[in-house]
């Protein structure tokens, strides 16, 4: 089962996330992750998804989502040559004898911003790989998480030459 | 004008004819704006029906069909309909009725997600918010539904859509679609590759699908190979695309297929895939065609290349496109020792028959009604024991063969018969159906008499649903479940009840006269034929 990333450049109509999820559902393909966003073209909206699957699959789920009418263009956001990034907020229950241990490391290794606290607990917003992201949730093993939200990683290709001209 | 007018107006810029279907109040506007147009209505007897009925007006006249029903129910009816067309990538038109705009997804009467519904059957679907969109969206649809790898398209139109002011009305002239833009052109180093491939060959074979007929192929296949001697064979959509007495060609493939067509496509060393997807009933075991063979596979749609079937040489396109493109070249190809070593296999290889005289013969039975049927008639087969009788024993000589191959769908027949008749009137359309298939959709026998509808249909009478019963026998011991078909009624007074013409055989010997009266005259007429409820296929 390999994993791959694959970015989608679609029409923004109604019903085109559920189109696209549909298609996943029906043929059976995973889906681990969707992330979407309107581009900065508001025609068009970008989406990301994380899916698995061996070669075969993963070529038929090119093929099958490029024949949707509201697809403009497929791309492979291969590792080497992309960057990747997801947000994850969680929720830790701290007092005030161990808020400034999570503190620390959120802040000073991971980069992390606090973006709330209260007296039980504080909520960490980190952003990353998401190599980093999993480091980070291990960091956490033996404070208790109350909440933990991650968006699924988002995506671009490096560099200038396969750019999609809208 | 109002939004329903324009409706109208579009399909008159795309010459629709007919339009088959069923009213309800949600799509009331509609059919009052098409009392003043020349389009022709048939009001068929149940949605899914329309659908047949528009696949089957597609499939011998080119267009798309176009359907219209109401919403919530006759929204749903139509599913199954769109299903079959979609896997046999038919193009249909199919409108329904909505809900006001204001009552969507507040569950009011009769309101269904039909867009949501059909999603997983549909090439494109349309929900229309906006009355000035009337002309762009039925613009783009026909365009969708009608080019690349074609397929049914739904456009959905809300209640007060279809009355709200439609200000200056233009059809467009072309469509921008930005996402959309399906290959037609097949590769040229793909096409030079394929034909030095076939010229090293020794035992070549072309296997055509649907997609040769659909693309409108069938000219430039037939000039390809018969200038160059190359044995065809085709899968069951792809019946028709040849004449079946043609010298090069071999019959169906597949499990139920000819055993001469099956064996060329194993022994072949290069085989020649046509707008086929190589599914499961069409070829047992993919990989044991691939052992040493070169594979070619030409197909309008990319994501059937690779699907079910390793390749060697992938060209996307047009079957229509490619062919004239591949006539273009000057192909060596020796193949006189493959062509007779084929040719004993047709002799040799029949399937034997074990037949009971107490009954007619339905191999005997459709040989003899295809040579008496007209050189360009439409013969068009349901689904069951007499889909397989149809494809191995009806001899195509100019004509087209019709039934559902990826669907399967029971009760095709007539409502795609009918369908097939109101846009070809002077040909000689005949259905073949079973009597579980038949009760499935007689209820059209009323919307041909409304309409003069003059079909033929034949009925094969065995009071069994022969093919899972011929499957609980292999499978389950003859232990019969479910599969006995009493309470059939009694078909002439069936007919009579209709005023359409009726007659029955029992035995073979009434064959030809019964043949000979059924077809003489352009009038509807239905036969009963009665066959052994043993019989195996």
């Amino acid at each position: 089962m390999n994993k791959k990333v694959i970015q989608l450049l679609v029409d923004n109509t109604s019903g085109v996330l559920s189109r696209i999820s549909n298609l996943f559902s029906r043929r059976g393909y995973n889906i681990e992750s969707i992330t979407a966003g309107v581009t900065a073209d508001p025609r068009f909206t970008r989406i990301t998804i994380v899916t698995s699957g061996d070669n075969t699959v993963l070529e038929q789920i090119e093929k099958q989502v490029e024949k949707l009418v509201d697809v403009r263009n497929v791309k492979v956001l291969e590792p080497d040559s992309s960057v990747y990034r997801e947000l994850c907020l969680v929720k830790v229950a701290c007092d005030s004898t161990n808020r400034n241990d999570i503190m620390l490391f959120a802040e000073n290794i991971f980069h992390g911003k606090i973006v709330d606290v209260t007296t039980k607990s504080i909520v960490v917003e980190v952003t990353g790989k998401q190599t980093t992201i999993e480091a980070f949730l291990n960091m956490l093993d033996g404070y208790e998480i109350l909440e933990l939200a991650r968006t699924g990683i988002t995506g671009l290709s490096r560099g200038y030459e396969d750019v999609v001209v809208l | 004008m109002n939004g329903a007018d324009a409706i109208i107006k579009c399909l008159e810029n795309e010459k629709v004819e007919v339009v088959y279907g069923y009213p309800g109040v949600a799509i009331c506007p509609f059919y009052n704006s098409i009392l003043n147009s020349d389009i022709k209505t048939v009001l068929i007897r149940t949605e899914q029906n329309a659908a047949h009925a528009a696949s089957g007006l597609t499939r011998t006249s080119g267009g798309p069909g176009v359907c219209a029903v109401t919403s919530g129910p006759g929204a749903t009816n139509l599913i199954t309909g769109i299903a079959t067309a979609y896997a046999d990538s038919i193009p249909l038109i199919c409108i329904t009725g909505q809900v006001t705009t204001d009552l969507l997804g507040s569950d009011g009467f009769q309101e269904a997600d039909i867009t949501g519904a059909v999603e997983s059957f549909v090439k494109y679907s349309y929900l229309v918010k906006n009355v000035n969109d009337i002309p762009r969206i039925f613009k783009e649809a026909f365009y969708i539904a009608n080019s690349g790898r074609k397929g049914p398209v739904l456009i959905d139109i809300p209640f007060d859509i279809q009355t709200a002011e439609i200000k200056n009305f233009k059809y467009p002239d072309e469509v921008k679609l930005r996402t959309y833009k399906p290959t037609i052109k097949g590769n040229a180093l793909q096409i030079k590759k394929a034909v030095t491939a076939l010229e090293k060959a020794k035992r070549p074979l072309i296997c055509v699908g649907g997609g040769v007929i659909l693309g409108g192929a069938v000219k430039e296949l037939r000039k390809f190979v018969e200038e160059y001697r190359i044995p065809v064979v085709s899968t069951m959509m792809g019946i028709s695309a040849m004449p079946t007495e043609h010298e090069l060609y071999y019959g169906m493939v597949g499990n139920n297929g000819s055993p001469a067509a099956n064996r060329a496509m194993k022994e072949a060393d290069f085989i020649m895939l046509v707008g086929a997807r190589v599914a499961d009933r069409a070829v047992n075991q993919p990989e044991i065609v691939m052992k040493d063979t070169v594979l070619v596979h030409i197909d309008v749609d990319p994501a059937e290349i690779g699907k079910n079937a390793d390749f060697s040489i992938p060209i996307v396109g047009d079957s229509k496109s490619i062919f004239k493109d591949l006539n273009e070249y000057e192909v060596d190809c020796f193949c006189a020792d493959w062509i007779s070593t084929l040719n004993e296999y047709r002799e040799k290889l029949v399937v034997k028959r074990k037949t009971n005289s107490k009954y007619v013969d339905p191999a005997q039975f459709i040989t003899k009604l295809s040579r008496k049927m007209k050189n360009d008639g439409i013969y068009v087969a349901d689904v069951g024991q007499n889909q397989i009788f149809s494809c191995r024993y009806h001899i195509v000589k100019e004509g087209r063969f019709l039934t559902t191959g990826g669907m399967g769908t029971m009760g095709y027949s007539i409502p795609a018969a009918l369908g097939a008749k109101v846009g070809n009137p002077k040909k000689q359309v005949v259905c073949v159906c079973g009597d579980g298939s038949f009760q499935m959709s007689m209820m059209e026998l009323a919307t041909i008499k409304q309409y003069d509808i003059n079909i033929k249909i034949i009925v094969f009478k065995n009071n069994f649903l022969g093919l899972v019963r011929q499957y609980q026998h292999f499978n389950y011991k003859d232990k019969y479940s479910v599969t006995e078909l009493e309470g059939t009624p009694d078909l002439e007074k069936l007919a009579s009840a209709y005023d359409i013409n009726f007659i029955k055989i029992t035995k073979n010997d009434q064959i030809d006269d019964a043949i000979d009266k059924f077809l003489k005259k352009d009038e509807a007429y239905l036969m009963e034929v009665d066959i052994d409820p043993m019989d195996l296929v």
